[in-house]
C-alpha cells in the first residue's frame, strides 16, 4: 500500500482527478462522463506520439522529428485522397504508415550506423520533412471538400458511443504495452538506455535497440499523420507545428526519465492524458489561451523536478545496507 | 642521509569501509626535499592513503601531522589550504578548456575591487609556472590540443599553482613516454630543490630506485617498513610487499584438467597486447596475473569481440573462431565478467530475475514472448546456487551490496551454459564473505568441466586459485608458470619487467 502511494502513477493519477475536482468547481458539466470521454478522445493523437516517443526516450534518444512526420505524412495521404478519391482507405492509410516508418528508419538509421546524436539528427529531419511538405504541396492547402467522405469521416466512427480516435488509441496503448513487457526487444530497449555499457557487454546491440525506437516512432507518427488531417479536415505546411515539444513534455509528465531507461506505458498516458485535460479545460473555465502555454510549461517544469527528486537516491550506500539488513 | 624533521607525518592511521579495512595502524612520513616511495602491491591501501592525505577520506583514527602540529584535513580545501596535493594516474582535467582554466579552475585568481576573473594575471603565472617545469605551452591552447605527456605537465603546473610543499606523485609514469618520464624526474628534481616533500607511488623498481630517497611499504592496509633506499636491495622489497604471515585458505579443489578448450595463437593488438599465445583445458583456472595497464582486459575483451583490428588466432574445441561482437561470443560460449561491475556487468534499474536473462532473452522465450514465469525459474534455479542474498528475485540489483551484485553477473553467465568463462578481477571491491563465496563458485565450476580464465591482480588470489599463470607485462606475455612452480617473487618479479 506505501508502494502504491508512493507510485507514481498512482501519484499522477490522483493530481489529475484533484484537477477535474477543482475543474468541476467552476464548472461541472467538465466531468459528465461524455465529456470525460471526449477530452480523452482528443487527446488520442496525443497519446500515441507520446508512447512512440517513449520508446525512443527510453533508449536514450529523442525524435523531435515525429510532428513533422505526421505533417509530411498527413499531407500525402491528403494528397493521394484528393487525386484518387476511388483508392480504398486502408491502402491510404497503409501508404502514411509506410512511409512514416521509413522516415523513423532514416533517423534511426543515422543514429545507428552513424553514431550521430539523435537530437542533432531529429533536428535536422525535423526540418526537412516539413520542408518537403512545402515542396510537395507549394504551400497549398488541401481542404475538407477535397477529401473523401470516407477518408473523414472513419475515425469519427463510433462502436458503443466511442470514436475511432479513441479505440484505435486504446489498441495503441495495449500494443505498446505487450511489446515493452512482453517482448525481448521491448526488455533490450530498457536495457540499452539504463546502461548502454553493461547492455553492450551483455550482448544487446544498442544501436540496433534505438533504430527500432525509432522506427516504431515513425510507423506510429505515420498513422498519426491520418488521423491528424482527418480530424482536422484539412492539411497545409504547419500541420502539428511544435507538437513535439508536447509530445516530449507529456512523456516527461509522465515519468519517463529523459536520461533513457525508465518509464511505464501507463505513466506515459497518464502524462499525456493531464496535459489533455489542461489543454481542454482551461478554455472551459474561462483561462486565456495565451495561460495555457505557460501553465503547460510550469508543469513540465515542475514535473520534471518531482522527478529528479524521486531519482535522486540520497545516502544510496549507507540506506541500502540498512534496508537490507531488515529485509 | 642526515635526517631532517618530517615535513608531513601520519601516525596509526586506520580507515575501515564497509567489509573491508583498507587501513589498519599504518604510519609514514614525508621530509622536506627529499622523495618518499610508497610502495604495495594493488589494493595494499596506497590510494586510500592518498585520498586521506588529500582530505578526500578522513581516518577512523590516527593523527596527522604538518611541521609538527597535529591537522585535521575535512576536505580537499584543508588540504590544498596547507599545501598538499596530489597528481593522480589518471589526471582529471577538462579537455574544452584552456591550459589556464585547467590550472586555476576553483582557484581562480581575481582583481582585488570587483572581483571579477583576472585572466591577464592568471595567463602569466600559467606561463610563469610552465616555464618553471621547462613545459613550454602556450596558456591558451585548449587542452584536448595536447599530447598526453603535456597534459601530465599541466597537471603538475596546476599542482605547483598552489604553492605545493607536498607533492603526491600517483604512478605519474604509467602514461608517459621515455623522453617524458626524463623530463618528470627533472621536475621532481626541482621540487625536491624547493624543499617540497615528495610522496612518489610506482609499481616500477628502476624508478624507484633512480629518484626515491626513502621507501615504505604496505601490505594489506598494513604499514610493513620504511627506511634508506640505499639500503635496501630490489629483492628485499618484493619480499616485503608479498611475503604474508597468515596465508589465507583458498578453496582449490583438485580437478583433472581435460582436453584444450580455447587455444589462442599469436594474438595481437596494434596498440594494446603483441603475440599472445595460451591453451585453456577443461577443467582448469588460468589466472592472469599483471599490473594495472599490462594489457591483461583488453586481451579478455578482444577473445570477447570487444576490441576489433587484432590479428592472430583463436580457437574453440579446434574450431577457427572469428567473433566480432559480445553476442557473437556468447553464442560461441565465451562469457566475459567484466571488472566495471556497476557500469558493465549489470543493469542496475532492472530487477534481478530480468538481469540474469537478459543475454538469451530469445532462447528463454521461445514464443517470442517474454514470460515471467520462464524468466524467473531460470533465474531462481542460478542465483539460488550462487547463493544471491535478496529477499526476493524482483529485488533491483541496485539494492544489493557490490558482492551480491557480482554474483547475479556470474549466475546470468552460468545461465547461458558457456564453455568458457572470463572473470576480470572478480573479486575486486567486495567484502570477504563474497569473495570467498566466489572463489568457492570458481572451484565448481571446474569441476563441472568449464574451463576459467581469472584475470587478478590480487597475487594471493591469483595464486591461491589458479592451475596455471600467465604473467603480462607492457602488453606481452613474459612468463608461464605452473602450479608446482609458483612463487610470488618470481611472478611479481616478471610483472614489474625485471628478471629479463
Amino acid at each position: 500500500m506505501a508502494n502504491l502511494l508512493k507510485n507514481r502513477e498512482t501519484q499522477l493519477a490522483a493530481v489529475i482527478v484533484l484537477m477535474l475536482v477543482l475543474i468541476a468547481f467552476v464548472n461541472p458539466d467538465f466531468i459528465a462522463p461524455s465529456n470525460l470521454l471526449s477530452v480523452y478522445t482528443e487527446s488520442s493523437i496525443l497519446i500515441i506520439l507520446a508512447l512512440a516517443q517513449m520508446l525512443v526516450v527510453l533508449t536514450r534518444c529523442i525524435d523531435l522529428s515525429v510532428a513533422a512526420n505526421v505533417a509530411l505524412t498527413g499531407m500525402v495521404v491528403a494528397m493521394i485522397n484528393s487525386q484518387y478519391p476511388e483508392l480504398t482507405l486502408p491502402l491510404v492509410i497503409a501508404a502514411g504508415v509506410v512511409l512514416g516508418t521509413l522516415l523513423g528508419m532514416i533517423n534511426g538509421l543515422m543514429v545507428w550506423k552513424l553514431g550521430i546524436p539523435a537530437i542533432v539528427v531529429t533536428l535536422g529531419t525535423m526540418s526537412i520533412y516539413r520542408g518537403i511538405v512545402f515542396l510537395i504541396s507549394n504551400g497549398e492547402w488541401v481542404n475538407s471538400h477535397e477529401m473523401s467522405l470516407a477518408f473523414i469521416n472513419t475515425p469519427r466512427t463510433e462502436i458503443f458511443g466511442v470514436q475511432g480516435f479513441a479505440i484505435i488509441s486504446l489498441l495503441i496503448i495495449a500494443a505498446i504495452y505487450i511489446f515493452t513487457e512482453k517482448r525481448p526487444l521491448g526488455r533490450e530497449m530498457y536495457a540499452a538506455g539504463n546502461s548502454p555499457t553493461a547492455a553492450f557487454y551483455t550482448g544487446i546491440d544498442v544501436g540496433r535497440t534505438q533504430f527500432w525506437a525509432f522506427t516504431i516512432s515513425g510507423m506510429l507518427s505515420g498513422l498519426c499523420g491520418y488521423l491528424w488531417i482527418s480530424r482536422y479536415a484539412v492539411a497545409y505546411v504547419d500541420v502539428a507545428l511544435g507538437f513535439e515539444l508536447q509530445v516530449v513534455a507529456a512523456c516527461v509528465i509522465g515519468g519517463v526519465s529523459i536520461m533513457g531507461g525508465i518509464g511505464t506505458v501507463l505513466g506515459c498516458v497518464l502524462g499525456a492524458l493531464f496535459l489533455g485535460v489542461i489543454n481542454n479545460a482551461l478554455p472551459v473555465i474561462g483561462i486565456s489561451p495565451f495561460w495555457q502555454m505557460a501553465i503547460s510549461g510550469s508543469v513540465i517544469v515542475i514535473a520534471v523536478i518531482a522527478n529528479s527528486r524521486a531519482e535522486r537516491k540520497v545516502g544510496r550506500i549507507i540506506l541500502r545496507k540498512a534496508t537490507l539488513a531488515r529485509g | 642521509m642526515h635526517q631532517p624533521t618530517p615535513l608531513l607525518e601520519l601516525r596509526g592511521i586506520s580507515k575501515t569501509f564497509p567489509g573491508v579495512k583498507a587501513l589498519d595502524n599504518v604510519q609514514l612520513s614525508l621530509y622536506p626535499g627529499r622523495v618518499t616511495a610508497l610502495i604495495g602491491e594493488n589494493g595494499a591501501g596506497k590510494s586510500t592513503l592518498v585520498k586521506t592525505m588529500t582530505g578526500i577520506y578522513q581516518a577512523d583514527a590516527g593523527d596527522i601531522l604538518f611541521d609538527g602540529c597535529r591537522v585535521h584535513l575535512s576536505s580537499p580545501e584543508d588540504a590544498r589550504a596547507l599545501g598538499v596535493t596530489a597528481i593522480h594516474q589518471e589526471t582529471v582535467l577538462f579537455d574544452e578548456l584552456s591550459v589556464t582554466e585547467n590550472i586555476f579552475a576553483g582557484h581562480y585568481l581575481k582583481k582585488p575591487k570587483t572581483g571579477a576573473l583576472d585572466w591577464k594575471r592568471m595567463h602569466e603565472r600559467a606561463r610563469e609556472i610552465l616555464l618553471d617545469i621547462e613545459a613550454p605551452i602556450d596558456p591558451k591552447t585548449r587542452l584536448k590540443q595536447l599530447s598526453i605527456g603535456q597534459r601530465h605537465m599541466v597537471a603538475i603546473a596546476r599542482a605547483l599553482s598552489f604553492d605545493a610543499r607536498v607533492v603526491i606523485l600517483d604512478e605519474p609514469t604509467a602514461a608517459l613516454s621515455h623522453h617524458e618520464i626524463e623530463e618528470l624526474y627533472e621536475i621532481v628534481e626541482r621540487l625536491k630543490a624547493q624543499g617540497c616533500a615528495i610522496m612518489f607511488i610506482s609499481h616500477k623498481f628502476d624508478e624507484i630506485f633512480r629518484i626515491a630517497d626513502y621507501f615504505t611499504v604496505f601490505r594489506d592496509g598494513q604499514y610493513i617498513g620504511q627506511g634508506g633506499i640505499e639500503e635496501v636491495s630490489e629483492e628485499e622489497l618484493v619480499r616485503m610487499m608479498v611475503g604474508r604471515t597468515v596465508d589465507q585458505v583458498f578453496p582449490k579443489s583438485e580437478v583433472d584438467v581435460g582436453a584444450v578448450v580455447l587455444s589462442v595463437k599469436n594474438l595481437s593488438h596494434p596498440t594494446e597486447f603483441d603475440n599472445i599465445s595460451f591453451d585453456l583445458r577443461r577443467g582448469e583456472i588460468l589466472g592472469f596475473y599483471g599490473l594495472v595497464g599490462a594489457g591483461r582486459t583488453e586481451l579478455m575483451q578482444a577473445l570477447f569481440g570487444v576490441s576489433k583490428q587484432i590479428t592472430g588466432e583463436v580457437r574453440l574445441k579446434g574450431k577457427l573462431l572469428k567473433v566480432s561482437s559480445p553476442a557473437e561470443a556468447i553464442s560461441e560460449g565465451i562469457v566475459y565478467v567484466p571488472e566495471e561491475r556497476q557500469a558493465q556487468g549489470t543493469i542496475l534499474e532492472l530487477p534481478i530475475f530480468q538481469n540474469i536473462g537478459l543475454p538469451q532473452l530469445s532462447t528463454i522465450n521461445s514464443s517470442g514472448i517474454l514470460s515471467t514465469k520462464a524468466e524467473y525459474e531460470v533465474a531462481d534455479r542460478y542465483a539460488t546456487r550462487l547463493r544471491v542474498k535478496a529477499p526476493t528475485w524482483h529485488e533491483k540489483v541496485e539494492n544489493l551490496s557490490g558482492g551480491n551484485q557480482q554474483k547475479v553477473v556470474i549466475a546470468k553467465w552460468l545461465a547461458t551454459k558457456p564453455e568458457v568463462i572470463i572473470l576480470d578481477e572478480p573479486t575486486k571491491g567486495i567484502d570477504i564473505g563474497s569473495k570467498a563465496a566466489v572463489h568457492e563458485f570458481m572451484s565448481e565450476l571446474v569441476q563441472e568441466g568449464l574451463a576459467v580464465i581469472m584475470v587478478s591482480s590480487e597475487l594471493p588470489e591469483v595464486m591461491g586459485m589458479s592451475d596455471r599463470i600467465v604473467v603480462m607485462h607492457e602488453g606481452l606475455s613474459v612468463a608461464e608458470l605452473n602450479r608446482a612452480d609458483f612463487s610470488a617473487e618470481a611472478i611479481v618479479s616478471a610483472a614489474t619487467g625485471g628478471g629479463h
